[in-house]
C-alpha cells in the first residue's frame, strides 16, 4: 500500500514571516520502496522528511493529506501523531550521534522507551541481539553509556533502535553526510539488508550526495526550492534525467577516471531563491539554462512517463512533442 | 550562543541566503535571512532591546533608583548623618519623607546617601571582578594547556573561598576603611564566575574559523583576542559585566550589614546594620528597615530582569513570538 | 575517576593552606605591636594584660624566628588550639566555636537541603506551562535578589511582630532551660522557623530560576526530540530532562556555598539567634580578633568539607565522571 502525500505545504514560522519551506508535494512511495530525496542544502527536504514525523519547534503545517498504508496520518496533531510514531514511521536523524540520553545506560533508556510505548523489553531482546549482530556491534553495548561509544558506534545503535519495532515507514535524514566513504557503504547497505529482512518496509533516504542514491536508492526525487522537481527511478534519473536542473545537477558530479582537462566540473552558477517570499512561476527560472516566458507561470509537478513525474514547461513541451 | 558578525563567516549553510536551516536546529536560523548589513544589524538590535518588556521594565526600576541617587540629595536638606533632622523614631511625615531613626538623622537622606554608594561600589567592583574574569577567562580560554591548568587551579581556589571569612580577617585589622576598599575587595574576590563563564565561551568560538584564519595569518595571540573573539562575544561579556555589578551590590549589603563595611559613609547596609542593633525589627520602626533593603531587592531584581531580556534581544532563539 | 578526585583534593588542599597562611601572616603585617594594641582594647586590668601579652607572645611565638612560629602555628592548629577568646573571656575559642557551631548548622543544612530539592521540583514543574512560567518567574528572580537580611528582618517584622505567630529573638525562651522536654523542643522550632525559612526562601527562587532555565534548555536537546520523534511520552521526556538538569545544580550548589553561609551569618544577627553569626558580631564589635581567626578556619574548613561532599555525591549522579571523563567542573 504505501505512502500517499497529497500537496503537503508546510512553513516555518519566523519572525518577518512564513518562510515556505515546503510548498505543495504530492507524490507516492510503495511498499519496500527505498526512495533518494535529494537536493541542495535548504531545498526543503528535511523538512518533508520530519513533517512526516515531528513537526519541529516552529514548523507549521499549513495543508495537504499524508496517507500511510491506508490510513491517514494526523501529522497537524502532535498528541494523535504518537500512535503513529516508532510503530508505523520511524526516524534516524541527522543528529543520531547526539541522539542518545547522556546519563543513561543504552539498555536502560531501551528498555524505558519500549516500557512507555508499552512494548516490554524482555520480548524484543532477542530481536534486539539479532539486529546488533547484524550492524556489528556487540550486544555489550547495552551495558555501556553513550560516552563509552564512538560516533559510528552511536549511529548504528540509533539505526537499530529506530527500526526495532518494524515500522512501515522509515525515514533516514543525511544519515551519511558526517561519514567517511567506506563507512557510508556501510551504513548504506546495512539500511538495505533492513528491508530485505522486512525489518522496515519503505525508506526515505534524504540526501544531498547523489552517488550514494546511485548505489541504493530504487528511485529518486529531486527537491528545489522548496518544490518537487522530478521523480524517477535511479537509473532514469541518472542516465536520463529530463528536468533542467535535475541534469545540472547530474552533470554537474564529478566521475571517477575523468580528469578535468578532459571535462570541466560544472557547477549550476547562481543561488537557490529566498523562501521568505519566493518568486512566482518556476522556482528555478532564474538560473535555469532553457527557461522561456511560459516558466512565469508555475509548472505542475505531472506524470510524463511510466513512473516519473516532473515539474516543467519544457519536459511537459518535449513529452507532448514526443 | 555567540553571535557573529556574518560579514566574517565563511559560508557555512546558516550564512547562505537560503531561509531554512536544518529543521531541528530551529528556523530561529532563518531570521538570517538577508544579508544584513552592520549598520542593519545594530538598528534591528536596537529595535528588539526596545520591545522587549523585561529589559523595559528591569532597566527602568534600575534608571529610576539611579536617577533618584543624583536627584535625591536635592531634594533634601539633611545630611545622611546629621542629628536633630526630627524627632527620635519618628514615622513617615511631611518633614522626614522616610521618617527618622533613633538618633533623630533623616532616613530618606541617609537612604539617598546610601544609594549612591550602592551604586559606586558597584560599578567599581564589579567592573574589576570583570576585568579580572576577562583576563584570566580570555587566557585560559584561548592558550589551552597547562596555561588553562594552571588558571583553572587558581579560579578554583578563589572560588571556594568563602570571601566572608576573609574579609573578617582582613577587615578586623583594618582601622578605617572607605568604599574604594570594599569595592577592590569585591572586585579581586567575586571574578572566579565571570572567568569560568568567559573561558567557557572562549573554548567554543577559539576553534571557529576566523579565528583559524587570524592564527594562521600570523596574528598575535592577544590581538586576536582583542579583535576577534571579544568583539564577537560583547553581548556574553555586558551580561556578565550586569551579573557582576548586581552580585557587587549584594556582597556589599552583606558586609556592610555586618560592620565591615565602610566606617565613613552611608550606606544601605549600613542602615540596615543600625536598625536591627537599635531593636528597629523589634519595636516595629519599619521605615528605617523597609526602604534600603527593598531598594536592593528592587534594584538586583530589576537587574536580573534585564539580563534575561537581554539575553533574548542578543540571543534570537529564545524571542517569543 | 581518582584524577577527578585527585585534582580536587588538591584544590582544597592548597586552598586550606593558603588560608591558615594567610590567617597566619596578616597580624603581622599591620601596623604596631598586634598583641599589645588587642590586648589594649580588650581593656582589663594591667596585671592580668600583661600576662595575656605574655601568654599571647608566647603563643605566637613572636621572640622565636619566624618559621618556628609558622610551625608553631600549624602544631597547635592541629591539635585543636585556636587560642583563648577575650569577649568570652578566658574561654579557648574552640569551645566558643563548638558551643554556636550546631545552632548554624541547624539553621544550614535544613535550609539547604530543602530548598534546593524543593526548589529544582517546582522550577521544573514551572517549565511545563507557559502561563505558569510568565508569573513565577519575576518572582523567583525577586526572591534570589533579596538580600538575606532584609528578608530576615520583613519576615521577623511581619509574621513575627505584627502577626506575633512566632518569636523573633534567640534560640529559645529565656525561661526555659534545654531539655528533652515536648514543651522545650517545640518552644526551639517555633524560634528556628523564622530563620530557616527566610534562608530557604532566597535560595528557594535561585534554585527555581536555575532549574527551569537548565530543563528548558535539556528539552531543546537533541536526545530530547529523538525520544519525540519516536513517540516516547512527555513523561518520560521530562524525566530524563529533570535528571540531566540536575548536574549543573549541583555544581551550583558546590559554587554558592560562600554565599550561603553569609547568608546564614547575617541572618542569625537579625533573630539574634546564637550561632556562629552573632559571634561574628560580637567579636568584630569587641575586636576579639583570636575569636574571629578561629571562625575563619572553621568556616573555611566546613566550606571546603561541603565541598567535597558535594563532589562524592556528583560523581555518584552522573555516570560519566566514573568512566573517567569529568563531568563537574567544580
Amino acid at each position: 500500500m504505501g505512502l500517499r502525500v497529497e500537496n503537503l505545504r508546510v512553513y516555518y514560522q519566523t519572525l518577518r514571516g512564513d518562510v515556505k519551506a515546503l510548498d505543495g508535494a504530492t507524490f507516492d512511495l510503495e511498499d519496500g520502496e527505498i526512495m533518494g530525496l535529494a537536493g541542495e542544502s535548504g531545498c526543503g527536504k528535511t523538512t518533508l522528511g520530519n513533517s512526516l514525523i515531528r513537526l519541529g519547534t516552529r514548523m507549521k503545517y499549513i495543508e495537504g493529506g499524508v496517507e500511510l498504508d491506508g490510513v491517514e496520518l494526523p501529522i497537524w496533531d502532535h498528541d494523535k501523531m504518537d500512535r503513529f510514531r516508532y510503530r508505523e514511521v520511524s526516524m534516524i536523524p541527522q543528529y543520531a550521534m547526539s541522539a542518545l540520553n547522556p546519563i543513561r545506560k543504552i539498555g536502560k533508556m531501551t528498555a524505558e522507551l519500549l516500557a512507555s510505548r508499552g512494548v516490554a523489553y524482555r520480548d524484543v531482546l532477542p530481536s534486539l541481539r539479532d539486529r546488533l549482530d547484524l550492524v556489528e556491534l556487540s550486544t555489550d553495548v547495552l551495558k555501556m553509556y553513550p560516552i563509552e561509544l564512538s560516533g559510528g558506534m552511536k549511529q548504528r545503535v540509533v539505526m537499530v533502535l529506530s527500526t526495532l519495532l518494524d515500522p512501515s515507514l522509515l525515514i533516514a535524514d543525511e544519515i551519511t553526510s558526517a561519514l567517511d566513504v567506506s563507512t557510508q557503504r556501510a551504513v548504506s547497505e546495512m539500511l538495505v539488508e533492513f528491508r530485505e529482512r522486512e525489518y522496515v518496509k519503505s525508506l526515505i533516504f534524504i540526501t544531498h550526495d547523489v552517488s550514494i542514491l546511485y548505489q541504493i536508492a530504487d528511485s529518486i526525487m529531486v527537491m528545489y526550492a522548496g518544490k518537487l522537481v522530478e521523480k524517477a527511478p535511479t537509473d532514469t534519473i541518472i542516465q536520463e534525467p529530463r528536468h533542467p536542473y535535475t541534469k545540472m545537477l547530474i552533470s554537474s558530479l564529478p566521475q571517477i577516471g575523468v580528469k578535468y582537462t578532459e571535462k570541466k566540473l560544472e557547477g549550476i552558477p547562481g543561488q537557490p531563491p529566498l523562501l521568505l517570499e519566493p518568486p512566482t512561476g518556476c522556482r528555478f527560472r532564474d538560473r535555469c539554462p532553457v527557461a522561456f516566458d511560459k516558466c512565469q507561470e508555475e509548472p505542475p509537478f505531472v506524470e510524463i512517463a511510466s513512473n516519473h513525474s516532473s515539474a516543467c514547461w519544457r519536459t511537459m513541451e518535449d513529452h507532448a512533442q514526443a | 550562543m555567540s553571535r557573529s558578525k556574518t560579514s566574517r563567516e565563511p559560508i557555512s549553510d546558516a550564512a547562505l541566503p537560503v531561509g531554512i536551516a536544518d529543521a531541528e536546529r530551529g528556523a530561529a536560523e532563518a531570521a538570517i535571512l538577508v544579508k544584513p548589513t552592520v549598520g542593519k544589524k545594530k538598528s534591528e538590535i536596537l529595535y528588539f532591546a526596545l520591545h522587549n518588556p523585561k529589559l523595559l521594565v528591569g532597566g527602568s526600576v534600575v534608571l529610576l533608583f539611579l536617577i533618584l541617587t543624583f536627584v535625591g540629595p536635592l531634594l533634601t536638606h539633611y545630611g545622611p548623618f546629621e542629628y536633630g533632622a526630627g524627632p527620635t523614631n519618628g514615622p513617615p511625615s511631611a518633614r522626614n519623607w522616610f521618617g527618622t531613626t533613633t538618633f533623630g538623622q533623616d532616613v530618606f537622606a541617609q537612604f539617598v546617601g546610601g544609594l549612591g554608594s550602592t551604586f559606586a561600589v558597584a560599578i567599581v567592583g564589579g567592573g574589576l571582578a570583570t576585568l579580572i574574569g576577562m583576563i584570566v577567562g580570555f587566557t585560559a580560554g584561548y592558550r589551552g594547556g597547562l596555561v588553562d591548568e594552571i588558571l583553572n587551579m587558581l579560579t578554583n581556589i578563589v572560588l571556594v573561598i568563602p570571601t566572608l571569612a576573609v574579609l573578617l580577617i582582613i577587615a578586623a585589622y583594618l582601622e578605617v576603611r572607605g568604599i574604594l576598599w570594599e569595592a577592590l575587595f569585591i572586585g579581586f574576590t567575586s571574578w572566579p564566575w565571570a572567568a569560568r563563564a568567559i573561558r567557557a565561551q572562549t573554548f567554543s568560538l577559539r576553534n571557529r574559523d576566523f579565528v583559524d584564519l587570524a592564527r594562521l595569518s600570523g596574528v598575535r595571540s592577544h590581538k586576536i583576542i582583542f579583535t576577534e573573539i571579544a568583539p564577537n562575544m560583547s553581548s556574553y561579556l555586558f551580561m556578565t559585566f550586569i551579573l557582576m555589578f548586581g552580585g557587587a551590590i549584594l556582597i556589599a549589603a552583606t558586609l556592610d550589614f555586618i560592620g565591615l563595611g565602610p566606617t565613613n559613609t552611608a550606606s544601605l547596609g549600613l542602615m540596615m546594620n543600625t536598625a536591627v542593633l537599635w531593636s528597629a525589627m523589634h519595636l516595629g520602626y519599619w521605615w528605617w528597615f523597609v526602604p534600603p533593603g527593598a531598594a536592593i531587592t528592587l534594584i538586583v531584581g530589576g537587574l536580573y530582569i534585564m539580563n534575561v531580556g537581554l539575553d533574548e534581544v542578543f540571543n534570537p532563539k529564545l524571542r517569543e513570538f | 575517576m581518582r584524577r577527578y578526585f585527585g585534582r580536587k583534593l588538591l584544590t582544597y588542599g592548597l586552598t586550606f593552606f593558603l588560608a591558615v597562611t594567610i590567617d597566619w601572616l596578616i597580624p603581622r603585617f599591620m601596623p604596631g605591636n598586634p598583641v599589645s594594641s588587642m590586648v589594649a582594647r580588650a581593656q582589663v586590668r594591667p596585671e592580668i594584660a600583661e600576662r595575656l601579652v605574655d601568654y599571647y607572645n608566647q603563643l605566637y611565638g613572636f621572640n622565636e624566628s619566624i618559621i618556628t612560629q609558622y610551625f608553631n602555628f600549624w602544631k597547635s592548629l592541629f591539635q585543636g588550639d585556636l587560642g583563648t577568646s577575650i569577649f568570652v573571656f578566658g574561654q579557648p575559642v574552640t569551645n566558643v566555636i563548638m558551643d554556636a557551631l550546631p545552632y548554624t548548622l541547624g539553621l544550614l543544612l535544613p535550609a539547604i537541603l530543602l530548598s534546593w530539592v524543593a526548589g529544582n521540583k517546582f522550577g521544573a514543574f514551572a517549565a511545563r506551562s507557559k502561563y505558569l512560567d510568565n508569573t513565577l518567574l519575576p518572582v523567583g528572580y525577586v526572591l534570589t535578589a533579596t538580600p538575606y537580611m532584609w528578608l530576615g528582618i520583613i519576615l521577623g517584622w511581619s509574621l513575627g511582630l505584627k502577626f506575633g505567630w512566632f518569636p523573633i529573638s534567640g534560640a529559645y525562651s529565656f525561661s526555659l532551660r534545654p531539655a528533652l522536654s515536648w514543651k522545650f523542643i517545640t518552644d526551639a522550632l517555633l524560634h528556628w522557623f523564622l530563620p530557616f525559612f527566610s534562608l530557604f526562601l532566597v535560595m528557594f527562587g535561585g534554585w527555581a530560576i536555575g532549574m527551569r532555565n537548565m530543563i528548558i534548555y535539556e528539552l531543546e536537546a537533541d536526545y530530547s526530540h529523538y525520544l519525540e520523534a519516536l513517540g516516547a511520552p512527555r513523561k518520560l521526556i521530562r524525566k530524563y530532562a529533570f535528571r540531566n538538569a540536575v548536574l549543573p545544580q549541583l555544581t551550583g550548589l558546590a559554587l554558592q556555598l560562600g554565599v550561603i553561609v553569609a547568608g546564614a551569618l547575617v541572618t542569625e544577627i537579625v533573630f539574634g539567634y546564637p550561632g556562629l553569626g552573632l559571634l561574628v558580631l560580637n567579636s568584630i564589635q569587641n575586636q576579639d580578633y583570636f575569636l574571629l581567626q578561629g571562625i575563619f578556619l572553621f568556616i573555611i574548613a566546613g566550606v571546603l568539607i561541603a565541598n567535597f561532599l558535594i563532589d562524592v555525591a556528583y560523581v555518584l549522579v552522573d555516570p560519566r565522571t566514573r568512566i573517567g571523563m569529568t563531568g563537574g567542573t567544580a
